[in-house]
């Protein structure tokens, strides 16, 4: 594929809200996780929890969207002004030319998953109060976006998962490859809910403690929510990075768990390096998916061997914000062009022994250094695989 | 405006009174023909046992139909990209575990976690096909099937492969279908392949300006309402005739897709 300008991006997440915030913390070591409980949900784990989002009031003309999902995008609509360079994007282009692909896994249910707790005593209805098609369908996010920012290009959110907001990334990509548009907003956001904390404990994947992606002790994930959006143009003066490749594939394996030799997510790898026309050796710095689930690490640690090995620097900063699920590729995208800008790799959080049976080359301190290329990886329940490559401005 | 241009090689469809493309097509021809009975979502044989007893109504329709359009087109399942669009998801699933949330001690069953993401169609229709394609599942509330086949026919173009389009909607169980009334179950697939041969030619142009085109007949109207995946009837309904057509397929506020399908 040819280079795809990035003139804009920013993240909201327990780190901070812009991309100010979450760079000290990355440079720091600093987490966001909190022991804590979220709502009414006391399942004793760790969480990134974005506190502001209780004082956000969405525009009033807006107001039927209001729930959480929709004020954590509004949070990061204001941060970093990102809100009002895609306006002037829109000028440049036309609001028709400007497209919204958003990633999310369960948009704004929590507003459903209240609402069954308020339902009519006598005929079981729902409160008035909950606005379907502007929280819980899982569109809405796109259809709040797309409205705060006046655009009316085509727009839809890909829920696959963990990978939605990775894959967001390819689908503008042809968008603006093929003219369908000239520019689209990117990104995802996903907050928490009652559906995910309780799931992801039905399956035993969350840990009482903070997570410790590629620890030898890993015992599961640490839950969070954010926000995290990308301005991608057809051409730009002043980029502030470019997308390079994106692969995508599936595992065919199993709903929820990844093949055990990661043969689906070397594939997506693959299929990145084979877009931006790249090999192995030109990635400088690979932020892994990297859960803290021992299936997830190992499974993703022998994709990464099989594509790369065991000499490319890597980490996952999920042990920073949390699994932000159906958000993470957009946040983990924002994290790439930070290392980018900024000439530095994140390290890897709470790792207290190395696993010795995985072996990329897994950074526990953070790096410092001039990057040209970075790649990021996203997996999702269904066996959905998605790994993006992002280039430096210059 | 850029536009877009495909072949349809296979098509599939599942909905009310309408149990699949071959016979579906005589009916989409001859409304007074058609009666309006429930849907009925057969067991795919594509899915294990296990698998067909877990799996929910999405599931089930997306593979039923799924099937249909690889049969009619001869194509392997093992190599093909997928796109999955739904605008309801599972719906009976999102109500249980809603449910199930709002007890005092809310326990989920971790099937039923597993089977609320949206890519759920996808995921088992991968698993059953053994394939490692790609595969992307959307969502654009009523406009979901004109997203997802001008997300089929971008990525038909930009790889040069073909590519299944799956729409399928399920209605909710009250309490949410009064929020959210979709009349019944209907799913369509479209396979799309680059080149010009056997199968119908088709172009797609996003337009800001013209409204969607309706379906003639009141019954028809009806449901192209009624369900999100029933927008595709129009098209459907071109695609049954020998003639060569063009047609709005609804989209976004403010936005459609002109289709123009070649005689065949």
């Amino acid at each position: 594929m040819k280079p795809l300008a990035i003139t804009q991006y920013t993240v909201a997440s327990a780190l901070g809200l812009g991309l100010s915030p979450t760079l000290a913390a990355l440079q720091a070591g600093r987490t966001g996780l909190a022991a804590r409980d979220f709502e009414t949900a006391h399942i004793g784990t760790w969480l990134g929890v974005v506190d502001a989002v209780a004082d956000v009031r969405l525009p009033p003309e807006l107001a039927d969207h209001d729930c959480r999902n929709n004020r954590l995008a509004q949070l990061a609509l204001l941060a970093d002004d990102f809100g009002e360079h895609v306006r002037q994007a829109a000028q440049r282009w036309g609001a028709a030319r400007v497209g919204v692909f958003l990633g999310t896994s369960t948009s704004g249910i929590l507003q459903t998953e209240m609402a069954y707790r308020h339902r009519d005593p006598a005929t079981g209805a729902l409160p008035t109060w909950l606005h379907y098609a502007e929280t819980h369908n899982t569109y809405s996010v796109s259809r709040y976006v797309r409205a705060a920012l006046g655009l009316q290009g085509p727009a839809h959110v890909v829920s696959t998962a963990c990978s939605s907001s990775a894959k967001v990334f390819a689908a503008a990509q042809r968008m603006i490859e093929l003219g369908i548009v000239d520019a689209a907003v990117v990104g995802g956001v996903d907050s928490l809910c009652m559906t995910t904390l309780y799931g992801f404990k039905s399956l035993e994947l969350v840990s009482a403690q903070i997570c410790r992606p590629w620890d030898a002790q890993r015992n599961g994930l640490s839950l969070g929510e954010a926000a995290a959006f990308a301005l991608l143009e057809r051409d730009a003066a002043t980029p502030r990075g470019w997308l390079l490749g994106a692969g995508e594939s599936s595992d065919g394996h199993h709903m929820s768990s990844p093949h055990p030799e990661g043969a689906g997510a070397a594939a997506a790898m693959r299929g990145a390096l084979a877009s931006a026309g790249l090999q192995a050796g030109d990635v400088d710095y690979l932020n892994l998916h990297g859960t803290g689930t021992p299936g997830n690490d190992a499974a993703e640690d022998r994709a990464v061997g099989s594509v790369f090995g065991t000499t490319l620097p890597c980490s996952s900063t999920k042990g920073y914000t949390g699994h932000t699920l159906g958000a993470a590729g957009g946040v983990e995208a924002a994290v790439a062009l930070l290392a980018l800008e900024h000439g530095f790799m994140p390290a890897g959080l709470n790792v207290q022994q190395p696993d010795p049976a995985l072996h990329s080359l897994y950074l526990r301190e953070p790096r410092a250094g001039r990057l040209r290329v970075v790649a990021s990886n996203s997996f999702g329940f269904g066996g959905s695989n998605c790994s993006l490559i992002f280039g430096a401005a210059r | 405006m850029s536009s877009l241009h495909t072949t349809i090689v296979g098509i599939g469809l599942l909905g009310p009174g309408l149990a699949d493309w071959a016979g579906g097509q005589a009916l989409l021809r001859d409304a007074a023909a058609w009666q309006n009975k429930p849907t009925e979502v057969p067991a795919p044989q594509r899915l294990p046992a296990t698998e067909r007893r877990r799996a929910g109504n999405v599931v089930k329709a997306s593979i039923v139909v799924a099937d249909q359009a690889l049969a009619m087109a001869g194509l392997d399942a093992a190599t093909l990209a997928t796109v999955f669009t739904s605008s309801t998801g599972d719906p009976l699933n999102c109500h249980l575990l809603c449910e199930a949330l709002a007890a005092a001690e809310p326990v989920v069953s971790p099937t039923r976690f597993t089977n609320s993401v949206h890519n759920a169609p996808a995921g088992y229709w991968h698993i059953a096909a053994a394939s490692r394609a790609p595969s992307t599942s959307l969502a654009a509330f009523d406009a979901s099937l004109a997203a997802g086949l001008l997300e089929a026919a971008v990525q038909c173009a930009a790889t040069g492969a073909p590519v299944l389009l799956v729409a399928t909607d399920v209605p909710y169980p009250e309490p949410l279908h009064a929020v959210r009334p979709v009349a019944d179950v209907m799913a369509v697939a479209l396979l799309l392949a680059p080149s010009a041969g056997a199968g119908r030619g088709l172009s797609l142009e996003v337009t800001s300006a013209a409204p969607a085109t309706p379906c003639g007949e009141p019954a028809f109207e009806a449901l192209r309402q009624g369900i999100p995946a029933a927008r595709a009837l129009p098209l459907l309904q071109a695609l049954a005739l020998p003639d060569a057509a063009t047609l709005v397929l609804e989209g976004l506020p403010g936005m459609g897709l002109v289709l123009r399908v070649a005689a065949a």
